[in-house]
């Protein structure tokens, strides 16, 4: 059934849905202020990119691009993990996960 | 059949994407990710990736969906958490991100793929078998440094997140 999507569909409408996906991450990092959504955001654009890999890996036929998203899937596990501790400790040296209120750095 | 699917799941995508951004709710945004996270397993399936399907649930619903909600019940914000920004920094938001869609359109529409037509080889590529097998003969290296990543990103977690000892002697 799914053997041929790609020829039904074409690989361009899936170039552009993975560019409306990153482009809503983007307006996620720039729209808010919250941090957590900000992380939430990251997410979007990691998995807007790793659709698309999947997507050129099945169009060349070839299955590093997969192994790749396997990797990206790891490394962005590590991330998530280790960004939302630093939120947590964050939040509780500051009291607010707002990222304007961070500006000790500033002079 | 199929191109019915592909649209129905990337209009869920992209709601769902939008919902996640725009929803005041931190719980709600994390739900509505999920729903995207989810409709990127099914394009995945659709494009017969059964085992990035299935480690993509695994990984986001699993692993990353409890760590937000747990964090959210950690950090127990308040409805309000968040000041309002100025309309006028909405504004630029919409804008730039509107731009940045525009710049990667028009460097794409102008792109040729280097196979023009795609087609079938039959060669099987892409099942949980073959997979296996070049993650552990081709990647074996990478594969294993992925675990120490793992490992390391557990240690750091600990230690970041865990209260200062010497503090609470004072």
């Amino acid at each position: 059934m799914a053997e041929n999507v790609l020829k039904l569909i074409g690989i361009d409408s899936y170039i552009y849905l993975t560019i409306l996906l990153f482009s809503v991450g983007i307006l996620g990092v720039l729209f808010r202020r919250s941090m957590i959504v900000l992380l939430m955001s990251i997410e979007i654009m990691l998995n807007a990119v790793n659709l698309l890999l999947v997507v050129f890996s099945v169009y060349h036929q070839d299955s590093a691009g997969q192994v790749f998203v396997f990797f990206s899937m790891a490394v962005a596990a590590a991330e998530v993990a280790v960004g939302l501790s630093i939120l947590v400790s964050i939040f509780r040296n500051a009291g607010s996960i707002d990222f304007a209120t961070l500006r000790n750095l500033k002079g | 059949m199929i191109t019915v699917i592909f649209y129905i799941l990337s209009a869920i995508t992209l709601g769902a994407a939008l919902l996640t951004v725009l929803s005041r709710n931190p719980i709600h945004s994390a739900i509505y990710m999920i729903v995207c996270f989810f409709s990127i397993a099914g394009h995945y399936m659709l494009l017969n990736a059964q085992f990035l399907a299935v480690v993509h649930v695994i990984v986001y619903t699993g692993s990353v969906m409890i760590l937000l909600l747990f964090t959210l019940m950690l950090l127990n914000l308040k409805e309000k958490h968040e000041p309002h920004k100025a309309i006028i920094s909405k504004i630029t938001a919409v804008l730039a991100s509107c731009l940045m869609a525009f710049v990667l359109f028009a460097a794409f529409m102008k792109a040729h793929p280097v196979i023009e037509q795609y087609k079938e080889t039959g060669v099987d590529f892409q099942s949980v078998k073959v997979l296996g097998n070049v993650l552990f003969t081709d990647y074996l290296v990478p594969f294993e440094f992925a675990s120490v990543l793992l490992l390391l990103a557990m240690i750091g977690v600990v230690m970041i997140s865990k209260k200062d000892l010497k503090q609470d002697v004072d």
